[in-house]
């Protein structure tokens, strides 16, 4: 299944990068990518595990850019 | 201009103003020495610090709770380290004034970055605010979500079509600007179908909803716009990947630099601390990381602007590395649509030649009678028209005011006994016979589009060496279109399948790293667009099949969009190169400056923060369409 979310408050795009990277390899991913100059990152990931990887997903944005929430 | 800060740009602003302020009294005080000779060195060093946590603080925090979760490379331990070390040197007011000048760039670049952001979302404001729909006699204003298939709803002169749907009352020209780039207007009436994002220019229309605002067109380009960035291009990757292995390789130097040169030289260690620190500054891949994916995605927002809609940044550098355009004729380089080319009438003027060809084709809706009755550019009168005889596909007999006439192929003419002049077959010949007599032929022929020539032309100055031209008409119909287009090389009578296996034949003779681009209409040609390296549907306004299938979508069937895209494509791909050698040359020229002790903390600084600033702006002219 695949979904996009808005990334409010992204202002580095080299973390944009290191979220990315970070979100990819949360089990159950299959593809994850960040647009910087959108704000948006889309997930490709198994449906079961979604609310599960979204948590995970928030907490790395939260560790590489504190002000960094996922709006859906 | 005006200029709008967001609430954190504001907070970051009064803060270095403030910081300024305390490191300008500070430099005064030091400057006039007003501290007394016996503890003038801890006055300073004071003062310093307190301008420096004022301005620094938070680049402090950020870099510990990062070191916390294990990303030691971040720009804010950098620059952290830089200036801390600078303390211990004891180079006070350079190390605020990194710190300083650090914040001002961070500053710019945020506003830079919100800006771009902005006027990309300018370029895309096709969305409806809202529509009018209709329920049991009322109108009433709604937002455009909750439109369903079905709904009534009124569009006013000035607004945007809401949702994709039907003309059921009303007629009115649309305004298709926002869409495809060229302030065309399109006449709709009943029965015809709006697309949303259009303005409705003149009259009121009824529209029963076709599809609700998620599958409409516009969401569909919007989110393809958005979403352009999941198929990222080679040099985005590439820019990624190195700037991953570039900060902890120049912090290695660093290191390196600050112990190994004074063990060999024995010169003591805090000259070469401080060429290290200067190394640390230089160490962000900052500029590099904003502005490559920000030139991208300008030069995929202005594309779409113009009516280019470009699927990702892969596909632009792909664009910019075309060197074969594979064409297919109809509806691409011709209108697809047939118009009389040649009147060859025999014993009679060519206008009543013309005018029996378009009574006898009167019921017919076969495009070639079409276009006979579109020649005649009169009413066909039915009234004097009787008896009339259609043998599907091959030609009509009928009475018109008391002539027996006959139009139809060579094939229909010969089973009436009648012998037809032997002309050749480019294009489609209608014979005419009356009362039993030969009077001449009509030929129709598909035309070429006003553009397709000089566009033709165009992409070959523009060192696009291979066109050919993929048909499925007669050998003799390709000769005369890609003589008269000047394309040189053609494929003629071919089914569907074949187009795919002479586009594969194409490809296995490209060079590798060029693109072999397909150009079609998307709707017959999905396969060829598919299999091509980069495909191309053009005209395909409202097509999904269309904008599924191709990597690059041109929302009207002007083929001058394929030289903008191909021009834009190349103009980006050349501001990412700029801002590489830009940003990668004063990095490495700094660095190599500070090893040999000439450049100081602030060419550093504009290392890091001018180049990431310069890079911006110059990304953001991608933005700017011709």
């Amino acid at each position: 299944m695949k979904k996009s979310f808005k990334l409010e408050n992204l202002d580095c795009a080299h973390c944009a990068a290191v979220m990315e990277n970070g979100i990819r390899k949360i089990e159950g991913v299959h593809e994850a990518s960040i647009s910087f100059m959108t704000r948006r990152l889309v997930i490709d990931a198994d449906e079961g595990r979604f609310p599960d990887i979204l948590k995970e997903a928030a907490v790395i944005c939260r560790r590489v850019e504190p002000d960094c929430f996922i709006k859906e | 201009m005006t200029i709008t800060l967001t609430k954190k740009q504001r907070r970051s602003l009064y803060r270095i103003i403030a910081a300024s302020v305390f490191f300008a009294i500070a430099v005064f005080l030091s400057a006039i020495g007003v501290f007394p000779e016996s503890y003038s060195q801890y006055a300073e060093f004071v003062l310093y610090l307190a301008v420096y946590l004022v301005i620094g603080g938070d680049v402090l925090l950020r870099a510990g709770k990062n070191i916390i979760h294990g990303n030691v490379f971040d720009e804010h331990f950098l620059m952290s380290i830089a200036t801390i070390g600078a303390f211990f040197l004891g180079e006070y007011p350079e190390a605020v004034a990194v710190m300083l000048f650090y914040q001002i760039g961070e500053l710019f670049q945020s506003y830079a970055v919100e800006k771009s952001r902005r006027s990309i979302a300018d370029l895309m404001d096709i969305s409806p605010d809202h529509a009018y729909i209709e329920q049991d006699g009322a109108i009433t204003s709604v937002d455009p979500s909750i439109l369903q298939a079905g709904d009534h709803i009124v569009i006013k002169a000035g607004d945007r079509v809401p949702v994709d749907g039907v003309v059921i009352a009303g007629s009115s020209d649309l305004d298709t600007a926002s869409l495809t780039g060229e302030s065309l207007l399109r006449n709709v009436g009943v029965g015809d179908q709006v697309i949303s994002g259009c303005i409705n220019v003149s009259g009121v229309l009824h529209v029963r909803v076709a599809k609700p605002l998620s599958e409409s067109t516009v969401t569909r380009i919007l989110e393809l716009v958005e979403s352009a960035a999941g198929k990222k291009a080679k040099t985005e990757q590439f820019i990624t990947r190195f700037s991953r292995y570039y900060t902890p390789a120049v912090v290695l130097a660093a290191v390196i630099l600050s112990v190994i040169p004074p063990l060999i030289f024995a010169e003591p260690f805090t000259i070469w601390i401080e060429r290290a620190l200067i190394f640390l500054v230089v160490s962000c891949p900052c500029a590099l990381v904003i502005s490559i994916p920000l030139s991208f995605f300008g030069g995929i927002g202005g594309a779409s602007r113009s009516g280019i809609l470009i699927k990702g940044s892969s596909y632009l550098e792909a664009l910019s590395k075309i060197d074969t355009i594979v064409f297919d004729k109809t509806g691409t380089l011709t209108n697809g649509s047939f118009s009389v080319t040649e009147i060859h009438p025999i014993g009679m003027p060519e206008r009543e030649l013309l005018e029996i060809a378009a009574h006898a084709e009167a019921y017919s809706s076969h495009p070639i009678a079409v276009s006979l009755r579109a020649a005649y550019q009169q009413p066909v009168h039915t009234g004097d028209l009787t008896d009339v005889y259609e043998c599907a596909g091959h030609g009509v007999k009928a009475a018109y005011r008391g002539r027996r006439i006959a139009v139809g192929n060579t094939g229909f003419l010969q089973g009436l006994g009648i012998c037809t002049d032997d002309v050749s077959e480019a294009g489609s010949v209608i014979h005419v016979a009356v009362d039993g007599k030969y009077a001449g032929w009509v030929r129709l022929a598909d035309t070429v589009k006003p553009t397709a020539v000089q566009t033709v032309a165009e992409l070959k100055k523009r060192g696009i060496h291979r066109i050919v031209m993929l048909t499925g008409d007669s050998p003799s119909a390709a000769a005369s279109i890609s003589g008269k287009l000047g394309i040189d090389e053609y494929y003629a009578s071919l089914l569907p399948q074949d187009k795919v296996a002479a586009m594969e034949k194409i490809l296995a003779e490209q060079r590798s790293g060029r693109t072999a681009a397909f150009v079609g209409d998307g709707i017959n040609d999905a396969p060829v667009i598919m299999r091509a390296d980069l495909g191309i549907a053009m005209g395909s306004l409202g097509s999904d099949a269309a904008i599924e299938a191709a990597d690059v979508v041109l929302m009207d069937d002007d083929p001058m969009k394929i030289l903008s895209a191909v021009h834009l494509s190349q103009r980006t791909m050349h501001i990412v190169f700029q801002n590489i050698v830009f940003a990668l040359g004063v990095k490495f020229f700094v660095l190599i400056l500070a090893a040999l002790g000439i450049a100081n903390m602030w060419e550093a600084v504009f290392a890091d923060v001018g180049v990431a600033v310069i890079a911006i702006l110059n990304a953001m002219r991608t933005l700017k369409i011709r």
